[in-house]
């Protein structure tokens, strides 16, 4: 019998007996493959409204999938789907999507509504959206260039009430406008 | 197989081949058109299985040569097709694919050629133009009918009346055009085969698109839907809630009613032999099994259609160093359908460069999504999450479930998910 010793079984503990009778649990690889066939090869989704994973920040993937999993983020799949996994499988794929190099699709986006959009970020958003979105402050997603469709579609949630915030985000965000939400929306998706 | 040097000193130095254990090697008379010169992975079919199979071994493991072979220059698909025959789509173009920049972008090999045998002692398969020889196959072939279980169908003359359109193009694009030909009032019947058959709510789904284009265009007419199963396979509460919803002057839903012989002059379909139905158009899906080429191999198990796997590997449990993936193989709880066998392909493909790198394997983490349109704007999904457990791919417990409702947002989303599966079988 042939003994083969990997870094990550050792990291994981396992003492393996053969290739042929033993398999390992899934890989962060192969956990987060699955999720490709909706939301792109490695996380990079081809749009429109489907959102991107790759690049996004671990601690965002994490919370969203808890979010989802509990029922307190609204969802039309992705409630039902993070019931399928555990909160080690979530950071796994967090770490996974996180690696992987985002690609910024084109998009057809209007102008004056990007215009408009940035200046609202820079007023009201950019304490927590630091870098125009590039980066991530403390569990704040990337949101720059995420499909508009896709952005849309939170912005609806949270003036709905259907996502909640947190109080610091509900401040800002509640005396906006759906207009100036709309606006916001443009100007993340149009980030580089 | 030829014996080249390679060959020979393998047959020498194993033993264990079973050419050599059979005390002679097997020679095909086809001559090796492309000779292996390192490691090989032949993939055959270029489908929602071979595609990704095919890309995913290159993305793991460069080192290892893919030659994919398919049939056509250009791949139609399934999902989504059941909305050109409502008509919601106008064509097929969205749903076409073809393989430059996929072969491109991961360095596969392609071969448009068909394969006709399969040699699993000689490892080689034989195309028109000779034989091409592997370390591992790959078998993705999809589906193929069985069709001498419907008396007095011919395989080749009544698909020409009467369309399956259960593969997409010619038969999709004949069916939609026979639907517009239909004079108001009339009678459309369709057919559904006892499960297991590609794709559970497919039939349901279409059912959908028919009734929505007699709705729209020639109200009086009416669909008739003969299921030989005892009540809708999959989605059951959510198709008969938009049935209700939308379609109830046009839809006549029967269950356990088996259709068993077909008749194309008088455009009748016979259920159980006894009940003769009448149709102005007949959408009759036959039963299906594995694709010919896995039939043909004997890589189908005792049920003579389906070809059994390792839940790990997807190695075929007759053929050694045979994987069959997708519709064709049985993968447990694991729905036929182009997620599934996505997702099947990415679980094959990892595994099999951990095999032929000397690595461990692991297990299945695999996913199942069917988005399914009740109208043009509203849609239901069933999900689900697959493990392994004792030796077998089981639902993980909890995570099947459906849309709560029609909604038009998972209408926004699928239109979202067929791009980006499609992105990935071609990119
Ligand atoms: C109407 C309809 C709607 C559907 N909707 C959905 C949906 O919404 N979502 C979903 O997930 N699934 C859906 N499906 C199911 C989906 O189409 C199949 O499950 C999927 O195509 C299976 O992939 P595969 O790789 O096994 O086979 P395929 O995708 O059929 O690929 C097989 C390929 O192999 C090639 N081939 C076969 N034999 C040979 C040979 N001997 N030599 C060379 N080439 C060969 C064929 O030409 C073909 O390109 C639907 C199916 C139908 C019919
Ligand atoms: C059937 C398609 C589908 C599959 C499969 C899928 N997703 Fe999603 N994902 C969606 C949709 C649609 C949304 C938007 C929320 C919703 O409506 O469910 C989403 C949203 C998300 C988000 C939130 C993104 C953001 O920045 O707001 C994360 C994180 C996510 N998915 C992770 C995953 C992971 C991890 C997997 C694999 C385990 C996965 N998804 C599999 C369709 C899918």
């Amino acid at each position: 019998m042939k003994i083969i010793w990997s870094r990550w079984v050792l990291a994981a503990g396992f003492l393996t007996m053969s290739a042929t009778s033993f398999a390992l649990p899934p890989s962060p690889e192969m956990l987060a493959n699955a999720c490709a066939g909706c939301h792109g090869t490695n996380g990079a989704s081809a749009g429109p409204s489907m959102p991107s994973l790759s690049g996004q920040s671990k601690v965002a993937i994490v919370e969203a999938m808890k979010g989802f999993k509990s029922g307190e983020r609204p969802a039309t799949v992705m409630g039902r789907l993070a019931k399928g996994y555990s909160d080690a499988d979530y950071e796994a794929m967090g770490e996974f999507f996180e690696k992987q190099k985002p690609i910024a699709y084109k998009q057809a986006l209007n102008k004056a509504k990007i215009a408009k959009g940035q200046k609202l970020h820079e007023k009201n958003c950019a304490r927590c959206h630091i870098e125009d979105g590039k980066e991530i402050k403390d569990n704040s997603p990337i949101v720059a260039g995420q499909w508009l469709k896709y952005l849309q579609i939170q912005m609806d949630d949270y003036s709905s009430d259907k996502r909640k915030m947190f109080d610091r985000k509900a401040e800002k965000m509640k005396p906006l406008s759906k207009d100036d939400l709309d606006a916001i929306a443009y100007y993340y998706a149009s980030v580089k | 197989m030829t014996i080249n040097r390679r060959n020979f000193l393998k047959l020498l130095g194993a033993g264990a081949g079973a050419g050599a254990a059979a005390g002679l090697p097997m020679i095909s008379h086809a001559a090796e058109i492309m000779p292996n010169k390192a490691r090989r992975v032949v993939v055959i079919g270029g489908g929602y299985g071979g595609t990704i199979a095919a890309k995913y071994i290159r993305m793991n493991d460069p080192t290892i040569e893919v030659v994919m072979i398919e049939r056509n220059k250009q791949f139609i698909s399934c999902p989504f097709s059941n909305l050109v025959i409502g008509g919601v789509l106008k064509d097929m173009s969205s749903l076409t694919i073809s393989y430059d920049k996929l072969a491109a972008n991961h360095g596969i090999k392609m071969v448009y050629d068909e394969v006709s045998a399969i040699d699993p002692a000689g490892k080689t398969v034989t195309v028109s133009t000779g034989s091409i020889s592997y370390d591992r196959l790959i078998v993705s072939p999809g589906i193929d009918f069985r069709f001498e279980e419907i008396e007095g169908y011919d395989a080749v003359e009544t698909p020409k009346v009467i369309p399956h359109a259960w593969k997409a193009g010619e038969q999709t694009l004949l069916l939609r055009k026979q639907l517009q030909a239909m004079p108001n009032g009339g009678t459309v019947v369709m057919t559904v085969p006892l499960a297991p058959y590609r794709c559970p709510p497919g039939p349901y789904e279409r059912s959908n698109m028919i009734a929505m284009y007699l709705k729209n265009n020639k109200p009086k007419s009416k669909l008739i839907i003969l299921d030989a199963n005892p009540d809708v396979t999959s989605k059951g509460a959510l198709f008969k809630k938009g049935w209700a919803k939308h379609y109830s002057e046009i839809i006549d839903y029967r269950s356990a009613k088996k259709v068993t012989q077909v008749n194309a002059k008088n455009m009748t379909v016979t259920v159980e032999g006894i009940e003769d139905i009448k149709g102005d158009v007949i959408n009759l899906i036959p039963p299906q099994r594995a694709g010919a080429i896995a039939v043909k191999t004997g890589l189908v198990g005792p049920d003579k259609n389906w070809c059994p796997v390792n839940p790990t590997t997807f190695e075929s449990t007759i053929h050694k160093d045979i994987h069959v993936i997708g519709d064709a193989s049985s993968a447990g709880a694991m729905p036929k359908s182009g997620y599934s066998a996505n997702s099947e392909a990415k679980v094959c493909a990892v595994n099999v460069v951990a095999l032929m790198n000397g690595r461990e394997t692991q297990e299945l983490s695999g996913i199942n999504t069917c988005y399914s349109y009740i109208t043009d704007k509203e849609a239901v999904s069933v999900t689900g999450i697959y493990k392994v457990a004792e030796g077998k791919i089981i639902a993980v417990p909890n995570s099947v479930g459906v849309s709560p409702d029609l909604s038009e947002l998972e209408g926004i989303y699928a239109e979202s998910w067929i791009k980006n599966i499609l992105t990935e079988m071609s990119t």
